[in-house]
C-alpha cells in the first residue's frame, strides 16, 4: 500500500505585491492604527489654533479719538487706514500746494533747501508739540502728480531728501533712486515729471539744464484731470534703544518738514492751468505748523507725516495675520514628536526588525515614512492653520480692530506655508528619530534646533545681531514664510525679528530649513543602511 | 552600621546616574553649550557709542536658555528611563517609599545641574569679562568689567545655577507625572517657552507683563538681570521665587502620581 500523496500546502492569496505604493500604505496603517498619533495629529490643530486665538486675541475694547481725550468703545475705535492702488495698507499724509490739471502737461520745480525738526508731544490732543531740529532721513519736499487728494490714491512724485538724495517714489511701494546727496542753496535739485497718458516719467537734474531721466511709471487708470502741485512730508521719528531683555524697543512723535521750492513751471497742455495753487493737509493735519507760504515765486511748504506703506509695529490696534499664527510653535513641538515616534517607538518595540524583514530596501522605508508623515501633517497644519487665521482675523474684525490687508497670494503662503513648515519639521524629527533612535533624545535634539531659536529670536531674547544669525542659519529661519508684509528700505523702521521682520525672504527662509532636512535625511539614510537594525 | 533609608537611595540613584553613559554626555553637553552660546553672544553684540541699554551680565549668561534644554532631558531621563525599561518596578520594590525614592532622585538632579550650571556659567562669564570689553561694553561706555566681585553679577552667576538647578526639579516633576519621556520633553519645553511667546503677542502690554511673571522661564531668568532693575515685569528673587513655586507643584504632582498610580 503506498502512502496517500499530499499536495503541498499552496496559499489560496495571491502573492504581496512588493513596491513604494504598498510601503506608503504600510506605514500609513501603522500610523492611523496607533492611538497616541492619531491623537497627537488632532492636538496639532488644537494647540496652533487655542494658542492662535489666546495669543493673537484682540481685547481692548477702548480707545482715545480726537482731541478732548474721552474714551471711546465700539466701532468708533476702528482704527482709520487707507488703502493703497495695491491693496496694502499705507500712510497717507502730507501737504500738497496743488492744482486740477487736464491733459499731458509736466510740471517743473527746483529745490533749495529741505529742513527737519522732531516733535515731541506736549498734551492729550498730540496737536501742541515742540519743535527742535533733527534729522528725519526720509523726510521729503518735491513735486507729485496724484489722483486726487483722498487717501490712498495713486501718485508718482519726485523728490529730494536729506538721507537719501533725489527719488521717485510711486504707488506707495515704488522707489527708485535719482542723485545722490541732499539739496541746499548752493547745490539745488531740478525735478520734473511728465505726464502722458497713464504714464508719468520723473527727470531730475543738477542744473536746469541737462536732464536725467530717474524712472517711468504707469498708473493704470489715471483721470484726464490729476492734481498736481508741491509737497512736503516728513515721517515720524523713532528712536531705537535695547531693553533689558536684550531685545530693542523704540519711542518717537511726529516731524515736519520744510521745503523751499521755485521757479516752479507748467508746460503742456497743464501751461494754461487755472494757476491758482491751493494747499491741502492730505489725510489732515497732525501738526498745526504745516502749510505753504508762496512769495517772488518761492514756495515754502510744510509738510507732517508719509507717502509710504503702513507698517506693522509691536502688538496693539494693528494686527498681522501671522499674529494669528503664533500657536504654531507649541504645534511643532507636537509634530515633532509624532515624527519622531513614528520611528523610534519602532526600534523601543523591535518592530523595525519585521518592517526591514518585509522591505529590505532601507531607504525605501524611510521615504515612504517621510512621505506619509509629511503629507498627514501638512493636511492637519493647513486645517489648524486656516482656522486660526480665519478665525482670529474674524475676531479681530468683531471686535473693532484691524488686520493688514494682504493679497489672496500672500494669505495662502503665511497659511500653506506655514502648514509646509509643521510638515517639513515632522520630517526632519522622523530624520533625527532615525538618526538618534532614542526618542527623548531626538525630540529635543529636533526641537532644540527649530522651535528654540524661534523663540529665543523673536521673542525678545536675543540682541538684534544675534537674533538675525540664529534666524538665517538654523532650521527656524523658515518662520519666514509668515511673514505677510515686507520690508520697505524707504521707510524707516525696527526692522527686526522682534517686529515680525526676518532676515530672510520667506521662500529663503522656508529653503534653508528644506536644506537642514534634506542633510538630516541623508545622513539618516546612510546610518540605517550601516547600522544594524 | 546602616545607611538610612534616604541615604542608601541616594547611593542607588548615584549607581544608576554614574553607570549609563548618557548622563555623562549631557552634563557635558549642557556645560559646553552654556558656555559656547553664551560667548557666541558675547562676540556678536556691541555698544555703539551713542551708548546702550544692553545687560552685559545678561548678555553673557544668554548661554542658560539653550542650557536648560539639556538640563531638562537629563531630569527628564532620570524618571522616565526607569519607566520605559520597565526598571521603575525593580527601584519599587527595592525601595517601597515613594516619597524617598523621588527625593532621592530630585537631590540627585539638582546636584547634576549643580555641577552643569557652575561649569557652564563660569565659562559664560569667563567669555563675558574677556569678550565684552573689547564690543564698547568699557569703561568709556560706563561698564565696569564684568566680575563675580562685584555683588549684582555674582548674584546673576550663582542665580543662573540656581535657576538651572530649580529648571531640572521642574523637569522631573513633569516626567514623573506624565512618564513617557517624549511628553514630557515636549510639555517642558512648551511650558518654559509659551509664555515669552505669547507675552510677545498679548493683546495689551500689561496682559504681556503678566505673562512674564507668571512664566517659569521669563520669571526665573529675572535673576539675570544688573541694569535697568525697576524696567523689569518681576524682580530677581521673586522671579526664581515664580520658579520655585512652579518646581514645587510640578514635584507634588509627580509624587501624587507617583504614589496614587501603579508603576
Amino acid at each position: 500500500m503506498s502512502a496517500p500523496v499530499i499536495a503541498p500546502y499552496r496559499s489560496a492569496l495571491s502573492p504581496g505585491r512588493d513596491g513604494f505604493a504598498q510601503l506608503v500604505r504600510a506605514e500609513w496603517t501603522k500610523l492611523w492604527t496607533v492611538r497616541g498619533w492619531v491623537i497627537g495629529l488632532v492636538l496639532v490643530i488644537v494647540v496652533t489654533d487655542l494658542l492662535g486665538l489666546f495669543g493673537g486675541g484682540y481685547s481692548s475694547i477702548e480707545c482715545i479719538t480726537g482731541p478732548g481725550g474721552k474714551p471711546q468703545t465700539g466701532a468708533a475705535c476702528t482704527p482709520k487706514v487707507a488703502t493703497g492702488p495695491g491693496g496694502q495698507a499705507v500712510n497717507d499724509n502730507y501737504y500738497l500746494a496743488g492744482q486740477p490739471l487736464t491733459g499731458d502737461g509736466s510740471l517743473t520745480a527746483r529745490v533749495t533747501a529741505l529742513t527737519t525738526e522732531l516733535g515731541t508731544p506736549a498734551g492729550p490732543t498730540g496737536q501742541d508739540v515742540t519743535l527742535q531740529p533733527g534729522s528725519v532721513p526720509w523726510a521729503k519736499a518735491g513735486i507729485i502728480v496724484t489722483a486726487s487728494t483722498s487717501q490712498g490714491a495713486a501718485y508718482a512724485a519726485m523728490m529730494v531728501t536729506p538721507g537719501h538724495g533725489v527719488r521717485m517714489q510711486y504707488d506707495y511701494t515704488g522707489d527708485i533712486a535719482g542723485q545722490l546727496g541732499p539739496a541746499s542753496a548752493t547745490s539745488p535739485r531740478w525735478l520734473r515729471l511728465t505726464r502722458a497718458g497713464a504714464t508719468v516719467t520723473g527727470y531730475d537734474s543738477a542744473d536746469g539744464v541737462h536732464w536725467t531721466q530717474v524712472g517711468a511709471v504707469r498708473l493704470p487708470g489715471l483721470a484726464a484731470t490729476v492734481r498736481a502741485g508741491l509737497f512736503a512730508a516728513a515721517p515720524d521719528w523713532q528712536q531705537s534703544s535695547v531693553s533689558t531683555g536684550g531685545g530693542e524697543t523704540g519711542s518717537g512723535g511726529p516731524s515736519l518738514a520744510t521745503g523751499v521750492l521755485d521757479q516752479v513751471r507748467t508746460a503742456g497742455s497743464w501751461a494754461d492751468g487755472s494757476g491758482g495753487w491751493q494747499g491741502t493737509a492730505v489725510g489732515g493735519a497732525n501738526l498745526s505748523q504745516v502749510g505753504y507760504q508762496q512769495a517772488d515765486g518761492q514756495f515754502t511748504v510744510r509738510g507732517s507725516g508719509d507717502i509710504a506703506p503702513l507698517l506693522p509695529g509691536n502688538g496693539g490696534r494693528y494686527q498681522t495675520i501671522e499674529q494669528h499664527l503664533i500657536g504654531v510653535f507649541a504645534g511643532l513641538i507636537v509634530a515633532i514628536m509624532v515624527g519622531v515616534l513614528f520611528i523610534t517607538a519602532e526600534y523601543r518595540r523591535g518592530l523595525i526588525r519585521t518592517t526591514f524583514t518585509a522591505s529590505p530596501r532601507r531607504g525605501r522605508v524611510l521615504a515612504a515614512k517621510a512621505l506619509v508623515i509629511g503629507s498627514v501633517t501638512f493636511v492637519a497644519g493647513l486645517i489648524a492653520t486656516v482656522i486660526a487665521v480665519a478665525g482670529g482675523v474674524a475676531v479681530v474684525h468683531s471686535q473693532f480692530g484691524y488686520v493688514f490687508p494682504v493679497s489672496a497670494l500672500t494669505w495662502a503662503r503665511v497659511v500653506a506655508g506655514s502648514a509646509l513648515l509643521l510638515a517639513v519639521a515632522a520630517v526632519l524629527a522622523v530624520a533625527v528619530g532615525a538618526i538618534l533612535r532614542r526618542s527623548a533624545a531626538a525630540v529635543t535634539l529636533a526641537v532644540a534646533v527649530l522651535v528654540l531659536p524661534y523663540i529665543l529670536g523673536v521673542a525678545s531674547v536675543l540682541p538684534g545681531h544675534a537674533a538675525q544669525w540664529v534666524l538665517r542659519i538654523t532650521p527656524a529661519a523658515a518662520f519666514a514664510i509668515q511673514q505677510s508684509i515686507p520690508a520697505y528700505p524707504q521707510v524707516d523702521n525696527l526692522y527686526l525679528p522682534t517686529t515680525g521682520y526676518y532676515p530672510l525672504a520667506p521662500w529663503a527662509g522656508f529653503t534653508v530649513l528644506c536644506g537642514w532636512t534634506a542633510l538630516a535625511f541623508a545622513l539618516a539614510v546612510y546610518l540605517i543602511r550601516r547600522r544594524d537594525a | 552600621m546602616k545607611d538610612g533609608p534616604l541615604t542608601e537611595a541616594l547611593h542607588a540613584e548615584w549607581t544608576k546616574q554614574r553607570t549609563v553613559a548618557v548622563t555623562g554626555w549631557l552634563l557635558l553637553t549642557a556645560a559646553v553649550l552654556t558656555g559656547a552660546v553664551s560667548a557666541a553672544t558675547a562676540a556678536t553684540v556691541h555698544c555703539p557709542a551713542t551708548g546702550c541699554g544692553l545687560d552685559p551680565a545678561r548678555a553673557s549668561l544668554t548661554g542658560v536658555e539653550f542650557g536648560q534644554a539639556v538640563v531638562a532631558i537629563l531630569a527628564v531621563l532620570t524618571i522616565s528611563n526607569e519607566y520605559s525599561t520597565g526598571m521603575i518596578r525593580t527601584t519599587l520594590a527595592a525601595m517601597p517609599r515613594r516619597t524617598t525614592v523621588l527625593t532621592a532622585k530630585a537631590l540627585m538632579v539638582a546636584a547634576l545641574a549643580l555641577v552643569a550650571g557652575v561649569v557652564g556659567v563660569l565659562g559664560s562669564v569667563l567669555a563675558g569679562a574677556l569678550l565684552l570689553p573689547g564690543h564698547g561694553f568699557n569703561a568709556a561706555h560706563g561698564f565696569a568689567p564684568l566680575s563675580l566681585a562685584d555683588g549684582p553679577v555674582l548674584r546673576a552667576a550663582g542665580g543662573s545655577v540656581l535657576y538651572l538647578m530649580l529648571i531640572a526639579l521642574l523637569s522631573l516633576g513633569v516626567a514623573t507625572a506624565v512618564r513617557e519621556p517624549v511628553v514630557a520633553i515636549g510639555l517642558v519645553l512648551a511650558l518654559l517657552y509659551l509664555f515669552p511667546l505669547l507675552a510677545r503677542v498679548a493683546a495689551s502690554a500689561e496682559w504681556g507683563r503678566h505673562l512674564q511673571q507668571a512664566g517659569p522661564m521669563t520669571a526665573g531668568l529675572a535673576i539675570q538681570a544688573t541694569t535697568h532693575l525697576r524696567t523689569l515685569p518681576i524682580q530677581p528673587w521673586p522671579g526664581l521665587g515664580v520658579l520655585t513655586a512652579w518646581a514645587a507643584a510640578a514635584l507634588l504632582a509627580g509624587g501624587l502620581v507617583l504614589r496614587l498610580r501603579d508603576a
